[in-house]
């Protein structure tokens, strides 16, 4: 066991984990930050992202002794007292339908948004490719990032 | 009536409402199955074949359980006398062959990834690592994996009983008379790949027994129907079972079923007294999760000279997978009504041969054998607009329903209660530019161009809404086709509203709302919508099928009925009023004449909380329940054109432009029904370019993760154009399905849309999915003579004439008698 100190979401913790978990099992299992869901076993899919030190990552391609030091935000952090820009842009645009998705695709389209404020829509879907929805066929995911682009993110 | 009108003339209903589950999905206070956890929770992890088919020589866990953390291991020995076989609840003919489908394997395997074994340990990492431990011995067998030789004699065998399960035949009218000295006949063999649903959240169960009373939750479209079904699979009362679907990441069928997983988590939970859980990988999923398609279609037409349609033969073989579960034969069933589409003609005759081969059953994938037979239909109306040198919506406008012709009986047999072909196609064809896109095509063409444009057509339409309990059961359907609801009222004037569909991303708690809100005369923000819980909605028969609308919303209608019918006694009491006198208008009664003489439905609601002058002998209460059985399924229909770019030097092929114009009838929340065609459409467009179920020649899944498996992400699409027509159907909202109609559609306006683009070289089909590979070969077996100059395919044609013959008795072609399609 290795112990790591890492702060989720604002909140300081200190755990000892075994070396192979996965930063998203850590999250879900150990702090139960569950809003941060798994849809893959292959870094394919994009549901399980968060922001570590401000960049988007997948938390299944981290083990969690890499984040040792480190500061994440999930989904669960994201809203500042109200729903940041993106879910609320999720929202009025109809971005999401299962919803499962949802949390890494507005993670990612935060980061994206951090170095592209005004993406075009091709930017966006480029941005986006690596994080998979079955619902919404991107339409309306695309114009929520627009939106919420428009509205001024600042992440 | 007049209260019903301007009920259905109410504000919501229509209006695009944002929807009311977003509030934890875009913050992650979800309730994936996956998220729970119990005091003691153990978890499972499978062991599975990996031999597509083989006896199983012996198995040994004993050195699992010596792990650390390690508290049970199972072979599939140690439940053989009380797993039970899973079940098939549509025995599509009375000699269908359904064979034993044991949970977990116990003396032979018929498909890589068929569980064998289950290690319960304290952590899943635990559990993993016991898996590595068993030991188990296995003798092959000869795989089966192509069921166009399936059925030959020397073909082994999956079960003893032979490989075919099925042979399902419906002839409608003289389809002799219709071939007979046809001016025009054409045949095509069309593939439908086999697919993989991929919801985005895998599947997940957590079971538990807690004196003799079970839970168990589920990633599943169909809480009320697993809940029957694991009571007759293990002998648990149904009473004692309780299944709970909580917030459920995308079905699309996959997540109707009863599957091993969810049997096997409630008999060990039994079985050790403590709670498990399982979570499939995707990686598990792919190979386990039951997929979808897979059928070799041979289409035969017949036609006069002016493009009149005189008949339609169609002849499938279809890959029913190792097993059958809980839908399978019935999903090329569900086609067999729809290869006639939107379109008259005088005879036709369906035949499907369920076929086993040593491969993951298929089952109910988005539009479940609709997708399948729209393609062929659309597909061969292409092929015989060429044959007659017609534009191809020329010939589709010759033969379909005009709209004063509704309703209109099909040669297939449905009713179809309402349409308008005319008014979706001219508004599609306007958004779409179609007569510049010919012009640009042919200018292209005559100018060499090496990327070629394409125009693709489909002018769909489906069956719904399953559907009238009396018709489904006709069909052999285990189930009926009836909606529940109930309606709470609260002394507080707000409103539960019970429904039986099973939301898994559809947006009910908003919809039904709407729906509530506008019959009841309440504020859409004081209703609440619970779902998905046999102990709160004890009654219901779940959502796939693009049923929830058409049947759980009129549940709905039906129960509000009542709710206004017991209110109106009460209210008549309540102003001293004779109950015949009064007045509904959505919220409130009113003495007639007297207007401001009233009383509200929340008035109401507490004066029944209260019961303190209610009249004597009624029932106190004005909450209701309604069960709603729909006179016919649903139809909705619309016209799709796609446009696409394809490099003949590359192979490539971009979708251009895209433009869907759906009749669903009336809208509830146009929000919610765009982002179904979206979603819909995209799906379809993934089976035509990018997705395919790859098994290797030893029956291994080669399409194991999403890097192999091509999901498209927002890079692979376009944006879609979207309109809407609209017939009411005839029921009460005048609302039609569209969960599955966006997939029905594109697919064929897709591959129409490529052939369409390299006709000029020869070419009349590109087997799905059409990659670059696929699309260079055909390009290269054209130029090397492979599929013909156009001429040579017109000669072929006619020579291909005299040969049709009726395929009656025989097993159908396999693509060997077709002089198109050189690219398999």
């Amino acid at each position: 066991m290795t112990q790591i100190n890492v702060t989720v979401d604002g909140v300081k913790y200190v755990d000892n984990v075994e070396p192979r978990m996965l930063l998203v099992h850590y999250l879900r299992e150990v702090v139960g930050k569950t809003g941060t869901p798994i849809g893959c076993d292959t870094s394919n899919c994009g549901a399980c992202t968060v922001l570590m030190d401000g960049v988007s990552v997948k938390s299944c391609s981290v083990l969690a002794v890499q984040a040792d030091g480190s500061d994440i935000t999930t989904i669960e952090g994201l809203a500042n007292g109200e729903w940041h820009p993106l879910q609320r842009a999720f929202n009025e645009e109809h971005a999401l339908q299962c919803g499962y998705c949802t949390p890494g695709m507005i993670i990612a389209a935060a980061d994206l948004l951090r170095d592209n404020p005004h993406p075009s829509e091709q930017e966006i879907r480029d941005g986006l490719e690596g994080n998979l929805c079955r619902c919404t066929g991107y339409q309306n995911i695309v114009r929520a990032v627009q939106r919420a682009s428009e509205a001024g993110v600042t992440p | 009536m007049t209260a019903q009108a301007e009920a259905q003339q109410a504000p919501e209903l229509g209006k695009a409402r944002t929807r009311k589950e977003d509030a934890r999905l875009v913050t992650g206070q979800t309730n994936w199955t996956d998220n729970i956890v119990l005091p003691g929770m153990l978890h499972m992890a499978f062991l599975r074949s990996p031999y597509a088919h083989a006896r199983i020589t012996s198995v040994d866990v004993s050195a699992a359980k010596q792990l650390p953390g390690v508290i049970a291991a199972f072979s599939g020995a140690d439940f053989a006398d009380e797993q039970g076989s899973l079940p098939c609840a549509w025995p599509v003919t009375e000699d269908i062959v359904i064979p034993a489908h044991p949970p977990m394997a116990v003396d032979e395997v018929r498909y890589v990834g068929e569980a064998v074994a289950v290690v319960i340990a304290r952590t899943r990492y635990e559990a993993a690592d016991a898996v590595e431990a068993i030991e188990i011995d296995y003798e092959p067998l000869p795989p089966v994996l192509d069921m166009r030789t399936a059925l030959n004699e020397d073909s082994p065998k999956v079960h003893e009983a032979g490989n075919q399960s099925f042979d399902f035949v419906m002839p409608n009218g003289d389809l002799d008379a219709a071939f007979r000295d046809a001016p025009v006949v054409i045949e095509r063999t069309y593939r439908q790949q086999r697919l993989i649903p991929s919801a985005m959240e895998p599947r997940a169960v957590v079971a538990t027994a807690v004196g003799g009373e079970y839970t168990v939750w589920s990633a599943t479209q169909v809480p009320h129907i697993l809940r029957v079904m694991l009571a007759l699979q293990t002998g648990i009362p149904e009473q004692a079972i309780r299944v709970i679907a909580p917030d459920v990441g995308g079905g699309f069928g996959s997540k109707l079923q009863v599957t091993a997983e969810e049997v096997l988590a409630l008999l060990i939970t039994r079985r050790l007294g403590r709670p498990v859980k399982w979570t499939e990988s995707r990686s598990e999923g792919n190979m386990t999760v039951h997929h979808g398609r897979d059928q070799w279609q041979r289409i035969r037409i017949a036609a006069d000279r002016d493009g009149r349609i005189r008949g339609l033969d169609v002849d499938l073989l279809a890959d029913m997978g190792a097993y059958l579960m809980l839908v399978t034969p019935g999903v090329p069933i569900l086609g067999a009504f729809m290869y006639p589409a939107i379109y008259k003609m005088d005879a036709y005759k369906f035949r499907c041969v369920g076929v086993f081969t040593t491969k993951m059953p298929t089952d109910a994938y988005r539009g479940a054998g609709r997708p399948e037979a729209t393609f062929a239909i659309e597909r061969i109306m292409d092929e015989l607009a060429d044959e007659l040198g017609m534009d191809p919506l020329e010939l589709r406008e010759r033969n379909w329903i005009k709209h004063e012709e509704f309703p209109f009986t099909t040669v297939a047999g449905l009713t179809y209660d309402s349409g308008n072909y005319e008014a979706a196609t001219a508004r599609a064809k306007e958004l779409f530019r179609y007569d510049e896109l010919r012009k640009e095509q042919a200018e292209r063409a005559s100018r060499g161009d090496p990327v070629r444009l394409g125009l693709g057509i489909s002018t769909f339409t489906e069956m719904c809404g399953l559907a009238p309990s009396r018709v489904v059961g006709s069909l052999a359907y285990g189930a009926g086709g009836w909606e529940h609801a109930s309606i709470r009222m609260l002394p507080t004037g707000k409103v539960e509203v019970i429904t039986g569909s099973s939301a898994h991303g559809q947006g009910h708690e908003t919809a039904w709302s709407q729906i509530v809100a506008d019959q009841l005369g309440v504020p859409f923000e004081d209703i609440r919508v619970l779902h998905g819980d046999t102990q709160i909605s004890p009654r219901g028969l779940d959502t796939y099928g693009s049923r929830s609308l058409t049947v759980g919303g009129m549940a709905l209608v039906a129960a509000c009925d009542k709710v206004i019918e017991k209110a109106k006694v009460i209210a008549a009491g309540l102003i001293e009023a004779s109950a015949d006198d009064l007045e509904w208008s959505p919220g409130r009664f009113s003495v007639r004449g007297d207007p401001d003489k009233g009383v509200t439905i929340g008035e109401i609601a507490l004066a029944v909380f209260f019961a303190h002058n209610t009249p004597e002998g009624v029932e106190p209460s004005i909450d209701a329940e309604a069960t709603y059985d729909p006179d016919n399924f649903s139809f909705p229909h619309g016209t799709h054109l796609c446009a696409t770019e394809v490099d003949t030097e590359t192979g490539m092929v971009k979708i251009r432009s895209y433009v869907a114009v759906d009749d669903v009838g009336k809208v509830v929340n146009p929000l919610i029904v765009e982002g179904q065609v979206h979603g819909g459409v995209a799906q379809g467009i993934a089976q035509a370019l990018f997705e395919e179920a790859v098994y290797d020649d030893a029956g291994n899944l080669l399409t194991t993760t999403l890097a192999d498996y091509l999901v498209p992400s927002a890079a692979d699409l376009p944006s879609f154009t979207t309109d809407r027509s609209e017939s009411p159907a005839a029921n009460r909202l005048g609302v039609k399905g569209v969960g599955e109609a966006g997939t029905i559609a594109s697919t064929p306006a897709v591959v129409n849309a490529i052939v369409d683009a390299l006709r000029p070289f020869g070419i009349d089909d590109v087997e799905m999915p059409c990659t670059p590979e696929r699309v260079w070969r055909a390009l290269q077996s054209a130029q090397n003579g492979g599929q013909g100059s156009a001429a040579e395919r017109h000669e072929a044609r006619q020579s291909n004439q005299t040969q049709g013959n009726s395929p009656q008795g025989a097993a159908p072609a396999t693509g060997e008698a077709q002089q198109s399609g050189g690219v398999a």
